[in-house]
């Protein structure tokens, strides 16, 4: 089709997607009287029979964790793609990728920015952490501090170049870290199986509310995800960073 | 007011759909369509957000003077949405591990230039 | 009942031993492991669909029974019929075959292969399992990202990627849509759950045109995924580049299960609630499977290269079960439950074939091929047989579904549906026949007027080892799933019927999920009729089949002369329509994603001016 056709045809679309938008703004903007069944079953419950203070983070590894355990594959599935996709004859790899780095090595950031990144490091460590483990008491959960994790690795690239990010972060740890991570959750809510619950139920005692081993297995869970999140991100970031540079050593 | 946010949350749900659909239809780059995937992905996020707003509540974390059990903002909602956005950032680097690897292909990262199989 | 999670947890937990061990395992035990885990999912789905034939199991996830909430569901549950199930099993079985068929031969880029086609399983039993509306989106996405990752991983040329980028975009497009569809049935009804959200619109009061919009929605992904017009454009791409054993779950499962959750949701979630509307969306719904079994159908023949072939045969069959649903009738959904299961089976089967070519000849498109060998002419037999089963004939499966659902279209007064049946059946098998005929059975000269614009598409080969032989484990599958297609109707040729009308009721789901009035399944008045003795209607319509599919192969391998009368009567038939939608397939994202756009709109258009 020409373009001038393919416009054609996505206008007359896009005209009829507003159209059927506009005619339900009424009941979907409206507040009505079954909206909020869901939220307040959770609301009102979660703090009882759980022990926690962060009804999201509950939903997420409790009442709908086994959404989460497919979220959580989709991520896993993602990385694993596009590192096969990356990939290349691994000989080469590694003549270009050094001759890169070489040439690289007069050029990097100046040594201020050095030291303020190295100095950020660890808090953001701690941080990442401390979010991650605080999920079901405070906003934060697995997601959240598997990411910041994994820009603590990022900023180590930034600050230091791609030879000491290879050499403090190995690859074969982090891929078994993420698979580790992918498996444990689903272990976990194997162990409910295996004592004759149905799946994912949360049997660990709840422990004592504001407290860290409150919810049971909700903080094994949100650990198992950050784990596999900053793994995962960690993972890409290796394989996008070695891409570019095997580019720039070719050229 | 509570009415009013919300009706401008919708539009602009609304308006992010379009403008990423438009920007998969009429791209010339493949980096800039993996790009509109991710605005098409944001109107999801903005539409749940707002239909999960309560006005005037505050938000489902029971502590620090909000008493365990009391109403509160919709905690489902939020809950779908953040692993929702962590997951599709993951997605979208797969798609543009497609684009490095047709450049590197190709030559070209433009999606109406790569090499077709038509008909 | 205790073994209701266990067809999606078990593959997702090996399929994260085997990522974590990818440096070190040796190919045999990936192999091994991979087959052990998919007859473990086998023997497990099979026993959940003899278990739920005698009621509908339900799982409740973390143990979040609704009863103790006033029976509002606030966890995650599995709704398990003998349909889902017995999809489950289908789904399962392929991915055996697939396996089988990759042994030690296929390349595989250390563990990924293995470990994406399970987690590719655990989505796909997933969603056959859920009676969830986040959860459905949750596995379809993730079928979507491992469906990518296998298709694009061979990844040394540019046309796997072309193929795999359509794929990805116009699905997560489809997906997004379907989450806004998930969105605003959830800002009117408050809940998740399937059977919750069916009652609460059943007793409440959303007007029609939400019920539309959301309905229109919340399916766009599905009918992305199952490929119908016009959201059909990116299978033919995915289709031609995937390897053979992602092509086999592809077309024998992946799009029907968009299939299945159209249906699925239409019944449980909104019939009760549109029955006014019910002649609306039957109207919608039908012509959109005319068109889509017509469109496929043309498109196959005028194919050059096997897998694509197949890939647009695939879109016309499923115009044809599409059509089976949008009937709307018992016996017609019965009848596309069968030919669901013969069609998955048959198409395996047939995919199979293109891979042992590839293996033998390093190719499959029709011209390139043309030696006659007489190792091959068993497979070539097989495919001859598969085209037989194509087209709908007996002993295979897929009569028995065809004639069905014939006849619940005929008591409908839409007789003329046999036509477009037929002709989808005979164009789609024709065109097998006739790249046998030409590629394996060496026969006919010069280019058929079909093909002539068809993309020859460059393929890679995609195993090692001797390409001299065609091993056991490459050829025992493809016979085997032809024989599972026929014998597979002996045991639910009469039950099907029974639970495709508790397919259709959504009560039963409603007190199964929710626990309120426990109630067995009471049939409805007016019984499901099965026919055991084929009409006389139904007996011609099989011979014009059978004549019909001969007469277009061989017209195709030996082309007659321009200027006869049958030539000429063809080109206009075929040939010439072929000439203008040709372009429509263009091999641009963009064109597909603006095809969608229309789509939807044209949809919504269609179902609000009928209602």
């Amino acid at each position: 089709m020409t373009p001038k056709w393919r416009l054609i045809v996505f206008f007359i679309g896009a005209a009829g997607i507003v159209c059927l938008f506009a005619l339900v703004r009424a009941p979907v903007l409206r507040l009505n009287e079954f909206r909020n069944r869901y939220a307040q079953q959770i609301n009102t419950r979660t703090f009882a029979e759980r022990n926690v203070t962060d009804a999201v983070s509950a939903v997420n590894f409790d009442y709908r964790g086994f959404d989460t355990i497919g979220e959580e594959f989709i991520l896993f599935v993602s990385v694993l793609g596009s590192l096969v996709l990356l990939r290349m004859a691994e000989e080469r790899k590694d003549e270009i990728l050094l001759d890169a780095l070489d040439r690289k090595r007069d050029v990097g950031p100046s040594d201020a920015t050095r030291l303020w990144i190295l100095a950020m490091i660890a808090p953001k460590l701690v941080f990442g952490v401390y979010i991650v483990t605080h999920g079901q008491l405070t906003p934060g959960g697995g997601f959240q501090g598997g990411v910041i994790l994994a820009t603590a690795a990022l900023i180590l690239y930034l600050g230091e170049g791609f030879a000491v990010f290879r050499d403090v972060l190995s690859h074969t740890a982090i891929e078994v870290g993420e698979a580790a991570g992918a498996g444990a959750f689903v272990l976990i809510g194997m162990l409910a199986w295996f004592w004759r619950r149905p799946f994912l139920t949360n049997i660990l005692p709840l422990g004592k509310s504001h407290e860290l081993t409150s919810g049971g297995t909700m903080a094994l869970i949100s650990i198992a995800t950050g784990l596999e999140v900053a793994a995962g991100f960690i993972l890409l970031l290796y394989a996008f960073l070695q891409e570019n540079l095997t580019i720039e050593g070719e050229e | 007011m509570g009415h009013a946010f919300s009706y401008a949350g919708y539009v602009t749900a609304i308006w992010l759909f379009l403008i990423g659909l438009y920007g998969v239809v009429t791209s010339r780059h493949l980096v800039h369509l993996c790009l509109s995937l991710t605005v098409l992905q944001a109107s999801t996020y903005v539409l749940f957000t707002i239909i999960g707003f309560r006005p005037g509540l505050p938000a489902p974390i029971f502590t620090d003077g909000v008493t365990p059990g009391s109403p509160a903002v919709d905690p489902v909602v939020q809950a779908l949405m953040l692993t929702d956005i962590v997951v599709e950032a993951t997605v979208v680097a797969l798609l543009l591990a497609i684009t490095v690897r047709i450049h590197r292909r190709s030559g070209t990262t433009d999606p109406n230039q790569v090499d077709m199989m038509r008909g | 009942m205790q073994f209701a999670p266990l067809p999606v947890v078990i593959p997702l937990i090996v399929a994260a031993a085997m990522a974590a061990g990818s440096g070190f395992l040796h190919r045999r035990v990936l192999d091994l492991g991979a087959l052990a885990t998919s007859a473990a999912v086998l023997a497990i789905t099979l026993h959940l669909t003899a278990v739920s034939s005698k009621g509908v199991i339900v799982y409740w996830f973390g143990g979040w029974q609704p009863v103790a909430y006033s029976h509002f569901p606030i966890g995650i549950c599995f709704m398990i019929d003998p349909f889902g199930a017995g999809l489950a099993s289908l789904v399962s079985l392929l991915v055996l075959a697939a396996f089988t068929f990759s042994w030690s031969y296929f390349e595989s880029v250390k563990a990924l292969y293995h470990t994406v086609m399970l987690v590719f399983l655990a989505a796909m039993c997933g969603l056959c399992l859920t009676g969830d509306l986040f959860n459905l989106f949750v596995w379809f996405e993730l079928m979507t990202a491992a469906g990518v990752a296998l298709c694009g991983y061979k990844s040394e040329e540019s046309q796997p990627l072309q193929g795999a980028l359509n794929f990805a975009v116009t699905n997560t497009i489809g997906a997004f849509t379907s989450l806004i569809g998930v969105g605003l049935l959830y800002s009117c009804t408050g809940s998740l759950n399937m059977a919750e959200v069916g009652a609460t619109l059943s007793r409440g009061s959303s007007g029609h045109s939400f019920l539309i919009v959301g309905f229109l929605f919340l399916i766009a992904g599905f009918l992305v995924k199952s490929a119908t017009v016009p959201f059909h454009f990116w299978l033919a791409d995915a289709h031609a580049v995937a390897p053979t054993p992602v092509c086999i779950l592809f077309s024998g499962v992946m799009v029907e299960l968009g299939l299945y959750a159209i249906a699925r949701i239409y019944w449980i979630v909104f019939a009760a609630a549109s029955q006014p509307m019910m002649n609306a969306i039957r109207t919608l719904f039908l012509t959109v499977a005319v068109l889509t079994a017509i469109l496929g159908a043309l498109y196959c023949y005028g194919q050059r290269h096997l897998k694509r072939m197949l890939a647009f045969s695939t879109i016309s069959h499923v115009g044809l079960m599409l059509l089976a649903f949008g009937l709307l009738d018992p016996t017609a959904l019965a009848g596309g439950a069968l030919y669901l299961l013969g069609h998955g089976m048959i198409k395996a089967s047939l995919f199979i074939g293109a891979g042992i070519l590839l293996h033998r000849f390093r190719s499959v498109d029709e011209y390139d091929l043309g030696r006659v060998n007489r190792q091959i002419i068993p497979i070539a037999l097989m495919m001859i047989a598969g085209a037989w089963g194509l087209a709908g004939l007996p002993p295979f499966a897929t009569y028995f579904g065809a004639e069905q659902f014939e006849h619940a279209a005929a008591e409908q007064h839409l007789t003329w549906l046999a036509g477009v049946i037929a002709f989808s059946e005979i164009m789609t098998s024709a065109a097998v026949l006739r790249f046998t005929g030409r590629a394996l059975f060496n026969l006919g000269r010069g280019y058929s007027i079909a093909s002539r614009g068809a993309p020859h598409i460059h393929m890679e080969v995609e195993t090692h080892g001797k390409h001299s032989r065609v091993p056991a484990f490459m050829w025992l599958p493809m016979a085997l799933l032809l024989l599972a297609a026929i014998f597979v109707t002996i045991p639910i040729r009469h039950s099907a019927a029974h639970y495709a009308a508790q397919f259709e009721s959504a009560p039963v789901y409603e007190s199964a999920v929710l626990g309120q009035n426990p109630s067995q399944f009471v049939p409805p008045q007016r019984p499901a009729v099965i026919h055991d003795e084929s009409t006389s209607s139904t007996w011609w319509t099989r011979i014009v089949v059978v004549v019909g599919m001969f007469f277009f192969a061989l017209l195709g391998i030996f082309p007659r002369r321009r200027n006869s009368v049958v030539s000429r009567a063809l080109y206009r038939a075929i040939g010439y329509p072929l000439l203008r939608l040709r372009p429509l397939q263009s091999g641009r994202v963009g064109d597909y994603v603006a095809w969608m756009a229309f789509g939807i709109g044209a949809y919504g258009a269609v179902l609000l001016l009928l209602r």
